[in-house]
């Protein structure tokens, strides 16, 4: 016996969603639009050529309920222009996610920050008298510890690529 | 011999006898089988009414786009095949929107082909542009931009195959100016190649044997036919699998007619105008399955009260159907009529009677009634109707409260014989889709029941029925009210009327005689009978104004997002609560 669905408020969960496209005009505004309509804000999204040209893959990282989620998963997969569909969160998939960081911060103040960026083995790729731009790579979650420690250093701009993920094994991305 | 000057010319002849990109289309769409294009002109769609002057498909020239994607959608809902639509870009574009969503959310194969500005100037708020694929994104089931006339051939046909198949809906096609008059040298193309295109067909052996062990288990078994069932034609093995488990059949507002609404297993549409007896058999059943029902918020009311101790089986076609409103205890992805043959075979004659002896005890307690005093209502109008029709009739309707009637006392008896705007609620729909379901039958009898209100939105088509002389009927109940906003106003508003009143309407005799169309008006209830049927015999045009009882209430109801429980047999003596549920 099955009860009606209610939605309720629940936990939040970051999730992360895998698409593998057609590689045509409009393909990225129809994906966009199955989150809009329902109120879900897309927190990050890479797009890419996949190993053939005719087609593309789109990571999607998003929260929201896992009962809207689930629709959505199964709005995206109906969209004509999109091959599948995978919603990855959960799995053991490898993540990874690039950020360039830049801090303005004079020479005589650095010491510290290099060590942080050591720590996290981020590289120093530009390195002037006023500022300077640190790449990090990692898990989203690393890259927000290093963020969250060189905040006090002011950070003056932050770019991230968004996640990159890719399914282990003979599982389909 | 200038055998070099020879070649030249040759070359010549051959680049000349190369069709335009226009005339390509529409050599595809004669392919496929095309009758009709139902549109209006423009400066961008020129080169494609160019071509049709040339081909054997016959242009309708409609006198709004709106009533053109109309014409479509009620084409294809009355025929199964899909309506086409042929407009100019920008506004000419935006105009089919209305007609996009409504037949997106109904499931009708419609293709529109739009006109778009010389690709050069994509973007550049040329003359009469505007981003037609950007503005019908969320209204098409897919759509495409022709950049290069090399895929004319592969466009269009994958334009009527994602149309037509799977879960069918509207594919728009925006066809810049220079494709369209330029030349086209690609072969047709008869091939799909769509790898994210999947078409369910057969549904699961594992999924149709547990639903044939629980309808076996169950005692009181209820099946719930939708819009699937009549696109997939399913009726004839739904009737087969009713009889066998001896189980009650209650429709959706689209599902009529799928199955015959006079047979004795069947207790009419449910939902919030349903018929009480239908409302209380689905609260009262211990199973209930959806053949393509999508589970509409009209038909559940309030979620958490419905069908609580139930098990549900949902049949669809769509996959993000299911776990959308419910989670059903089986679910069944495919075509309609192939998943029910294939439970068919496994169903045993079961016994049922006291479950039908209690649905017989509703239907005879709570019929649907209606009072025979104080003028002419429209309830009696639309049941001298179908005496008249017999189901023989295709109906139409627009949205409101002649709508929820027309469905109560006009009993569907055979598929695609009734066709009405469900999802989107569009009024303006009944009328030009009446045209279309004519076109698609021109040896039926058409009838479009409409209200006063929704037929103002699209009556400049009475034009296009004069032009082509189709017998098609225009039944109006006019109330001189937007009805069911007056319902809602006085049950739920303290009778505020706001907005509702449609004081200045034309004499709408006088207004159809204008277009050159016979016009019939219904006074007394003693008339029915007779003009009714003077406009059915007619040959040609006719528009019926029933002259209704202004301030009438549809009933049973349920209130919006309320419970059967709660359902209104009849006028309520006290205020309501405003309804919580959808609109």
């Amino acid at each position: 016996m099955s009860a009606a669905i209610e939605l309720k408020p629940v936990p939040q969960q970051i999730h992360t969603i895998s698409l593998f496209v057609n590689n045509v005009p409009g393909v990225l505004v129809r994906v966009a639009l199955v989150f809009s309509r329902r109120g879900f804000n897309i927190e990050s999204l890479v797009v890419s050529p996949g190993a053939e040209g005719r087609f593309s893959r789109m990571t999607v990282t998003c929260s929201g309920e896992p009962e809207v989620l689930e629709q959505i998963i199964k709005q995206l997969a109906k969209l004509v222009d999109v091959v599948h569909a995978v919603d990855h969160t959960g799995d053991s998939a490898y993540e990874t996610e690039i950020a360039l960081i830049k801090i303005e911060a004079p020479l005589a103040e650095r010491t510290e920050i290099l060590q942080v960026a050591e720590h996290f083995k981020s590289r120093v790729v530009d390195y002037g008298s006023e500022s300077m731009i640190l790449q990090a790579y990692g898990s989203s979650e690393k890259l927000d510890a290093l963020i969250s420690l060189l905040r006090p250093y002011s950070i003056a701009e932050l770019v991230r690529s968004g996640k990159l993920l890719m399914a282990r094994g003979k599982s389909a991305t | 011999m200038d055998s070099r000057g020879n070649i030249l010319d040759t070359q010549e002849e051959s680049d000349q006898k190369l069709p335009t990109g226009g005339e390509k289309i529409i050599q595809c769409l004669e392919r496929e089988g095309v009758e009709y294009v139902f549109g209006l002109s423009g400066g961008a769609i020129m080169p494609l009414f160019d071509a049709l002057v040339d081909s054997k498909i016959q242009l309708v020239l409609t006198r709004h786009e709106q009533g053109a994607t109309h014409m479509a959608d009620g084409y294809a809902r009355a025929t199964g095949r899909p309506g086409v639509v042929l407009v100019t870009s920008g506004p000419g574009a935006t105009n089919t929107v209305t007609g996009l969503l409504t037949a997106l959310m109904d499931s009708a194969p419609v293709v529109v082909l739009t006109g778009q500005t010389i690709t050069s100037m994509l973007g550049k708020d040329a003359f009469q542009e505007a981003d037609v694929t950007g503005i019908t994104y969320p209204v098409v089931k897919h759509s495409y931009l022709i950049k290069n006339a090399a895929d004319i051939p592969r466009i269009i046909r994958e334009a009527f195959h994602v149309a037509t198949s799977g879960r069918p809906g509207p594919v728009l096609v925006d066809i810049p100016k220079d494709i369209g008059q330029g030349p086209c040298d690609a072969p047709f193309c008869d091939e799909i190649d769509l790898p994210g295109y999947e078409v369910a067909t057969r549904g699961a052996p594992e999924a149709i044997a547990e639903t044939a062990r629980l309808l076996r288990a169950a005692k009181r078994p209820l099946l719930y036919v939708g819009q699937g069932a009549v696109i997939s034609g399913a009726g004839k093995a739904i009737t087969t699998l009713a009889e066998k488990l001896r189980a009650p059949v209650v429709t959706t507002l689209l599902g009529k007619g799928a199955v015959d609404e006079t047979h004795p297993l069947h207790l009419g549409m449910m939902g919030m105008h349903g018929t009480a007896y239908a409302n209380k058999a689905v609260a009262g059943c211990d199973l209930i399955m959806s053949i393509g029902g999508r589970w509409d918020d009209r038909i559940t009311g309030r979620l958490s009260d419905f069908c609580t101790g139930a098990v549900k089986i949902h049949v669809d076609i769509d996959p993000a159907e299911f776990n959308k409103i419910i989670r059903p205890d089986v679910s069944i992805l495919g075509d309609a009529r192939l998943v029910v043959e294939d439970l068919l075979p496994q169903i045993e004659m079961a016994d049922t009677a006291d479950w039908l002896e209690q649905c017989d005890k509703w239907r005879r307690l709570y019929p649907l009634k209606y009072s025979k005093q104080g003028g002419l209502r429209a309830q009696h109008v639309l049941d001298r109707l179908d005496a008249l029709t017999q189901g023989e009739a295709i109906i139409t309707t627009d949205v409101g409260q002649h709508q929820m009637w027309a469905a109560q006392f006009c009993r569907s008896r055979s598929n695609r014989h009734w066709i009405s705007s469900g999802g989107a609620g569009t009024m303006g729909f009944g009328f030009p889709a009446a045209i279309g379901a004519q076109f698609g039958n021109p040896d039926k009898k058409v009838w479009a029941v409409v209200g006063d209100g929704g037929f103002q939105m699209t009556l400049s088509e009475l034009a296009t029925a004069f032009i082509h002389k189709l017998p098609v009927n225009v039944l109006i109940i006019n109330n001189n009210f937007l009805g069911m906003i007056r319902q809602w106003q006085e049950m739920f508003y303290e009778n505020r009327l706001s907005g509702s009143d449609l004081e200045g309407n034309p004499d709408f005799v006088k207004l159809a005689q204008a277009y050159g169309v016979k016009a019939l008006r219904i006074r007394r209830p003693a008339d029915a009978d007779r003009i009714l049927r003077e406009a059915h015999e007619h040959d040609g045009p006719c528009v019926v104004v029933a002259e209704v009882v202004k301030e009438d209430n549809v009933f049973p109801m349920i209130p919006a997002g309320a419970s059967v429980s709660e359902m209104l047999i009849e006028k309520p003596k006290h205020a309501l609560a405003k309804p919580s549920g959808s609109t």
